[in-house]
């Protein structure tokens, strides 16, 4: 007798439907490569270019309680979305977002940078103006850098004074297919 | 809430005990209730799970539960005047397979005890702790139960 899929699918949506997760995961394939995205209780949590997934789960479980598990279903409003998102078909994310975790100067800066319209570009030191602290253009950087909530948090949209596309967590080659993918316009 | 030990993400304790749970349920139970048995003992492990003090011996953690879980089917089979049948024996040792069709006459926690003691070499302190009772209750358990065998074979 083996474990089938079915019974394996079983158990996992279960988990999840009794309340019994920190945090449910999956795996997708997008035009930019896997995403590893997860939701917590509260909301989208991690969409993170998926680098080393083992990793990933790691610092989730770190960071919301160690019961991490991959429930496809649970991710699937999260998966419509990116898909739509991917075929150019969705400008805006309507999922909620858990970054209660993080950092209080972080939350700032990223709930700003959710405001950033798709398509355009805005620059570090114009996020910060918006934040009120217009000298930590820099800090801005190191938040954004630490986005765990990738495309849906739009910091590719983020570029440097002179609109260059300087640094991003996924790789510039990531960064400048969304900007392309948004018909947005840089250096 | 930081945790007081640092857990494998569950999806990871999940992966690298599924085929031992699986294993350890299949044996004592019956195709179908083995199945909701390991989705059973994967879900009490998730309840529990935060309230794990060390993540040392995870793998004998979860078989305890998993026999736990396997007990309490047979119970609830055996009191419902039903007699559990065993999964077919190719995979369990020969000597074992031989009788072990002949345990599931024996109350719940006599077989539990013959088949962890014969089935899987499980030493009686590790039944003891599967069955919930002593080391000393679980050696009673098996030799009772192997004693009634052998009257059944001779009558």
């Amino acid at each position: 007798m083996t474990i089938t899929d079915d019974l394996d699918r079983r158990f996992r949506e279960t988990a999840s439907a009794e309340g019994l997760l920190d945090v449910a995961y999956d795996v997708l394939d997008s035009p930019v490569g896997p995403l590893l995205v997860a939701m917590s209780e509260r909301g989208l949590c991690r969409v993170a270019f998926d680098g080393e997934p083992e990793r990933d789960l790691d610092s989730l479980a770190r960071t919301f309680g160690a019961r991490v598990l991959r429930v496809p279903r649970r991710i699937e409003s999260a998966r419509v979305e990116l898909d739509e998102y991917f075929e150019g078909n969705r400008r805006s994310f309507d999922l909620p977002i858990d970054v209660a975790t993080l950092p209080v100067f972080q939350q700032r800066v990223l709930r700003e940078l959710a405001r950033v319209p798709y398509g355009r570009v805005t620059t570090y030191g114009a996020l910060a103006g918006k934040i009120g602290s217009p000298r930590a253009a820099r800090a801005v950087g190191g938040a954004l850098n630490r986005n765990p909530i990738a495309i849906v948090l739009p910091c590719h949209r983020v570029v440097g004074a002179s609109g260059s596309l300087v640094g991003y967590a996924g790789g510039l080659q990531r960064k400048r297919s969304l900007l392309r993918l948004e018909g947005a316009e840089a250096n | 809430m930081m945790a007081l030990v640092t857990l494998p993400p569950f999806e990871r304790f999940y992966a690298d005990h599924r085929e031992a749970v699986f294993g350890r349920v299949s044996r004592l139970l019956r195709r179908s209730d083995a199945e909701d048995a390991y989705q059973e003992t994967f879900l009490r492990a998730l309840r529990a799970y935060p309230t794990l003090r060390h993540a040392e011996r995870l793998d004998a953690w979860v078989l305890t539960i998993a026999t736990r879980v396997a007990i309490d089917v047979l119970r609830r089979r055996s009191s419902d005047g039903e007699l559990p049948d065993l999964p077919a024996p190719e995979t369990a040792r020969p000597a074992f397979a031989q009788i072990e069709h002949l345990t599931a006459e024996l109350p719940p926690k006599e077989r539990a005890a013959v088949v962890l003691r014969y089935g899987y070499d499980l030493d009686y302190a590790d039944i003891g702790a599967a069955l919930g009772s002593s080391e000393e209750a679980a050696r009673q358990a098996a030799s009772s139960g192997v004693r009634r065998l052998r009257g059944r074979r001779s009558e």
